[in-house]
């Protein structure tokens, strides 16, 4: 009965469905997207400093204690209202695991696999292209993949400053009591979410070297978790 | 042709109080190895890695075939020097095949050759290629690996090698094997091998060379032979132990300890002989196995006789060398 009613709901033109998917699934992609070019671009720019990875690494892991719904109503006076401020703040969110993963990884390099590289006549373009890049991007996905699923789960919350997509039916629904509409919200999130821990999951396997799945490292186990 | 000749060669580190590598002066002569012997911070590997660039002098010279490394670039010098340390650093993304040819794919072999350089040196170094090939390396032990680590060292065919303690992370046994493997790879390949060890064991059974390094400074080098007939000094002595019986025997030849004149022994035919190259601890396996009271030696070239070797003379040797410890001849080292 309750799954008629939520077809139905769905089918109505008047509810704009397909505008609520695609409003919310731009909102997630673009987030994600800036959030792993920053978390990478970051990690990147303060491993060879101790100074700025500590910073960077104690705010990354400060930034994941704070509660998503404390974070978006502290941003709301800053930010306002709509996409732009609903992308800065899942951006935000986003950069952390994908920054932590990033540093970590290339950190876990054995110093003796460069010094091996350097040795034997490798130039740095070839030492990163070939060695650095395949070595850090499975880790990197481990990131990614942490990040999007936080990022799909917490862009409902984003109606609460306006951002459109399937929040607006929760909110709503919550308001007016009504569950079919907090359900039509609801239900495909978590079928987002899923899919979109299948895929990078899926992902991350791809991108991980034969070599270093023969015995899938404690480390990057470690930094999944 | 590979002849490396270190000049008055030092490192200073920045905020160090002492040089890191002072004043160092020696030659490696070609197709020989030298090994490098001291303790931590003795400036060994700082001297290695100033051969191939990844640590430049502060000042003095390096040259290989009398052409200063400073005027090449590094990056291409690098390539013409194999490079051998002690934790490997195989790329474990790789696997075996694509770790030993990478140097030669950079270089832009044809991919018949790569294949057929990677079979050649995978047997070279006693691995099976068929078996070997795709595997990776996390799935091969430590000797393994660092078989495959002298491998890829080898594979663009570099006249000079560089080793910093390759088998200082195996066990005993393992490690024992290596150097066996090493030598037997050498008699073949005659590389010129710079080697850096504090095992004085692994200087003495595979130098033709050993230079002894001391806080920074070259304090003594020459054959194991020369060291132990004449340390320079008391660190010297203490260092190799001078004194210790089983490694005197083992690398002094019968010619130190031969007595002038055939005549002990006689000139019968069936007396048992031995050659004066021969090492003291197989003249003492010869007396003791033949029972004589004394061997006959004879030169290794001209096979003619030349003295007799006894137990006595082997003990009298022996404890020559000993003295020496507290009344050292001083043998300069060579800058």
């Amino acid at each position: 009965m309750l799954l008629i009613q939520l077809w139905q709901f769905i089918l109505d033109p008047a509810n704009t469905f397909w505008d609520h998917t695609l409003a919310y699934l731009q909102v997630c992609a673009v987030s994600v997207a800036l959030a792993t070019v920053l978390g990478i671009v970051i990690g990147v720019a303060v491993v060879r400093s101790p100074l700025l990875s500590f910073v960077a690494v104690n705010l990354s892991g400060l930034m994941r204690a704070i509660p998503i719904i404390a974070f978006l109503a502290a941003a709301l006076p800053y930010l306002g209202v709509g996409f732009k401020p609903t992308i800065v703040a899942l951006t935000l969110l986003g950069i952390p695991p994908i920054l932590l993963n990033t540093y970590t990884g290339i950190r876990s390099i054995e110093p003796a696999i460069i010094d091996a590289a350097r040795g034997m006549g490798l130039n740095t373009r070839q030492i990163l292209l070939r060695i650095q890049v395949p070595l850090v991007l499975p880790i990197v996905a481990a990131g990614v993949r942490t990040s999007a699923v936080q990022i799909v789960a917490t862009a409902t919350l984003a109606a609460i400053i306006g951002a459109g997509g399937y929040g607006e039916y929760i909110v709503n629904g919550l308001y007016e009591f009504k569950t079919v509409q907090i359900l039509a919200g609801a239900l495909p999130v978590a079928l987002l979410a899923m899919l979109v821990e299948l895929l990078m999951g899926w992902l991350q396997r791809a991108l991980t070297p034969a070599g270093l799945r023969v015995q899938e490292t404690a480390l990057s186990e470690a930094v999944r978790a | 042709m590979a002849r490396i000749a270190f000049h008055e060669v030092s490192k200073y580190y920045r905020g160090a109080s002492k040089p890191a590598v002072d004043h160092v002066s020696f030659e490696v002569a070609e197709s020989s190895i030298c090994m490098l012997l001291g303790t931590s911070g003795s400036g060994k590997t700082t001297l290695l890695r100033m051969v191939n660039r990844l640590i430049e002098p502060s000042s003095g010279t390096i040259t290989i075939d009398g052409h200063s490394i400073l005027e090449e670039n590094p990056i291409q010098l690098r390539r013409r020097i194999g490079y051998v340390i002690q934790q490997v650093g195989l790329f474990p993304h790789m696997t075996i095949a694509e770790n030993v040819r990478l140097t030669a794919e950079i270089a832009g072999w044809s991919k018949d050759r790569m294949e057929r350089r990677v079979d050649e040196l995978l047997t070279l170094v006693g691995l099976d290629p068929a078996e070997y090939r795709r595997r990776y390396p996390r799935q091969l032990s430590g000797g393994q690996q660092q078989r495959v680590g002298l491998a890829r060292a080898l594979a663009s065919d570099p006249a000079i090698l560089l080793m910093d303690e390759p088998f200082g992370a195996l066990d005993a046994i393992t490690r024992v094997h290596l150097q066996d493997e090493l030598q037997r790879i050498q008699r073949e390949m005659r590389k010129t091998i710079l080697f850096v060890t504090h095992d004085v064991e692994e200087a003495f059974r595979l130098g033709d060379q050993i230079a002894i390094l001391s806080e920074g400074r070259l304090v003594q080098i020459g054959s194991p032979v020369d060291l132990l007939l004449r340390p320079a000094d008391e660190f010297v002595s203490r260092l190799i132990g001078s004194d210790n019986i089983q490694r005197q025997l083992q690398y002094l030849p019968v010619r130190s300890a031969m007595l002038a004149g055939t005549e002990a022994a006689g000139e019968d035919e069936r007396q048992p002989r031995c050659s004066s190259e021969a090492t003291l601890l197989e003249a003492l396996m010869s007396l003791i196995a033949s029972g004589a009271q004394a061997l006959l030696v004879y030169d290794e070239q001209s096979q003619a006789p030349i003295g007799t070797i006894t137990l006595s003379a082997i003990n009298q040797a022996i404890t020559t060398v000993r003295h020496t410890e507290t009344a050292p001849t001083t043998v300069s080292p060579a800058h």
